[in-house]
């Protein structure tokens, strides 16, 4: 299996430069998911205003490809509707379970579609879902009727 | 000196390839590989004396039950311990060690105190944390100093064994510093106060002699597939007395004497620790494995890691970006070694080395506390037994230099 795949440069680039890091107010829920087996730990908020996630901020450590995952996920759930951010977490899900069999669509996932190649690599799968389960796990509490109780989140 | 080379030939996997290059298989600390005569003694079993142990009264029956107790016998014999009923085969360490933390556990009162070490991995932490949380006793442990050893000052300036510590349960060897910690002498200490002493040997039994008549502990814990055995088999090695002692752990069949409906009677040590059809096949599998480990000497295979550990420690303390957790003299230290290469995730650096067919561990080995307080969030591991060469070694030496400099441009970074 050839690294390079992997390791794509828009996937090292928003590792160096993660966007939309640190943790922000004002925010409607925040949730930490870690991922036991390699230690990748994620806190994560949203900021969400009627149907509109405004803010998606986080603190991180990891790897590579969870850290550019969460960074690339920000960009496309930012400034878009709750619906759209299940809809294309589904999607992402998906794509990550299809070991390399779906080619993703560059207008959907735009830099996103770099990770199709990690969807190869099993052990890593899960490291490039742990800001989307996060966000999706967040969005949910944010937007639930009632404030859930203060209950530990899975990763 | 081992002859590596013939030790080699009995482990068939290590031929194998990884894409165009030879496997480096250097996670024997997660879990070692087998030699044909393992699988072969595994395989003999099931396929001429397959049959449950005790119940089955029939030649099979019979078979199958002096393999699973001749194996006990090999095991008492390979620790030293005084008699086989000293023996408890468990699933594996985490077992044992669970075993031993309700057991105790059951004992324990608010205002006693329970000591580990922020070195241990979570199957020494967690058990003790829930028998803690059952019996109000408070755990405590012992701090590490900088260079990843047990901080012995501390603890005394802490008076951390006193007369309140009814268990003391500490790793002998490091599953991530590689450090050897000074078992006697911390039991000695316990003992004083008269305490129990725990030790968890999964990373020193399959690597060097053992002698429990003289070690210090009073319970030992350790595995089978660390030590060439199979997976499924762990044991827990007692001082009879203290396992006579002892009340049952799990209920159920062959660990009684009389049930009744109301209540039961218990069988002595070691059956009463083994409830249910035990892991017969593994036994006698770890049986094998301890043959084969004795034909080839205890100290013989000691000797071979302890210089492998210095060239290695060698190797990689001399590349520039890489950062040994624990210590980096190959002195009452263990053949694991882990490390970091500076910006770089361990996660990605296994994955490189593994492109590279060069099989470690990155993560945080199943020890959080240890890496938090060591100031690093995980870490790459990369561990050796009586089949490693120097030659991987240099394999492994040349992969984390590929992946320094795969990653430091891509990074901004070195070079």
């Amino acid at each position: 299996m050839n690294i390079d795949e992997l390791y794509q440069t828009i996937i090292l680039d928003h590792y160096r430069e993660k966007h939309h890091s640190g943790l922000r107010e004002p925010y409607e829920a925040e949730v930490h998911h870690v991922n036991p087996s390699c230690g990748d730990e994620l806190t994560l908020r949203v900021h969400v205003d009627g149907d509109t996630i405004n803010d998606i901020s986080y603190h991180g450590e990891g790897c590579s490809i969870s850290q550019a995952s969460t960074s690339v996920m920000t960009d496309l759930l930012i400034g878009h509707s709750t619906a759209h951010a299940m809809e294309l977490h589904d999607k992402f899900l998906e794509m990550m379970q299809s070991q390399g069999r779906i080619e993703p669509d560059e207008d959907v996932f735009e830099d996103a579609i770099a990770f199709a190649g990690v969807s190869k690599f099993p052990a890593r799968v899960k490291c490039a879902l742990l800001g989307w389960s996060a966000v999706r796990d967040a969005t949910l509490q944010a937007t639930a009727p009632t404030t859930p109780s203060d209950r530990p989140s899975a990763g | 000196m081992l002859d590596v080379d013939r030790i080699r030939a009995d482990f068939p996997i290590l031929e194998r390839t990884v894409g165009e290059r030879p496997l480096v298989y250097l996670d024997s600390a997660n879990t070692s590989q087998k030699p044909r005569q393992v699988v072969d003694a595994l395989a003999e079993h099931y396929l001429q004396h397959n049959a449950n142990v005790a119940r089955a009264m029939h030649l099979l029956g019979a078979e199958a039950t002096e393999a699973f107790e001749g194996a006990r016998s090999k095991l008492a014999a390979f620790v030293g311990a005084a008699r086989a009923e000293e023996i408890v085969f468990t699933k594996n360490a985490s077992e044992a060690l669970n075993l031993a933390a309700n057991t105790l556990g059951s004992r324990l009162r608010e205002g006693d105190e329970v000591v580990i070490s922020v070195m241990e991995h979570h199957s020494n932490i967690v058990p003790w944390q829930l028998a803690c949380q059952r019996s109000g006793a408070t755990l405590r442990w012992f701090d590490v100093t900088d260079e990843g050893r047990l901080d012995l000052e501390a603890a005394a300036r802490d008076n951390l064994i006193n007369e309140r510590t009814r268990v003391v349960s500490l790793t002998w060897v490091s599953n991530v510093l590689g450090t050897r910690n000074p078992v006697a002498k911390v039991a000695a200490q316990a003992h004083a106060v008269g305490a129990v002493m725990v030790v968890d040997a999964s990373q020193a039994v399959p690597h060097q002699s053992i002698d429990v008549s003289t070690l210090g502990a009073d319970l030992v814990a350790f595995t089978g597939h660390k030590m060439c055995g199979p997976t499924g088999v762990g044991v827990l090695w007692g001082r009879f007395d203290l396992l006579a002692d002892l009340p049952p752990f799990l209920g159920g069949g062959e660990m009684i004497e009389i049930v009744e409906m109301a209540r039961s009677t218990y069988a002595p040590p070691p059956h009463r620790f083994e409830a249910g059809t035990p892991p017969i096949a593994q036994a006698a599998g770890l049986g094998a494995a301890v043959d084969y480990l004795g034909g080839i000497g205890m100290d013989a295979i000691a000797a071979h890691e302890q210089e492998l550990t210095a060239y290695a420690l060698d190797k990689l303390t001399s590349i520039d970006g890489v950062v040994i957790l624990g210590p980096t003299e190959a002195v009452e230290r263990g053949s694991a070694i882990s490390f970091n290469i500076t910006d770089v995730h361990p996660h990605d650096v296994m994955q490189i080395l593994d492109s590279r067919g060069v099989a470690i561990r990155g993560g945080h080995h199943c020890a959080r506390p240890l890496h938090k307080r060591l100031g690093h969030q995980s870490s790459t591991r990369a561990s050796s037994y009586l089949y490693t060469t120097a030659a991987e070694i240099d394999a492994l030496a040349d992969a984390l230099v590929f992946t320094r400099d795969y990653f430091a441009p891509r990074f901004g970074g070195l070079a």
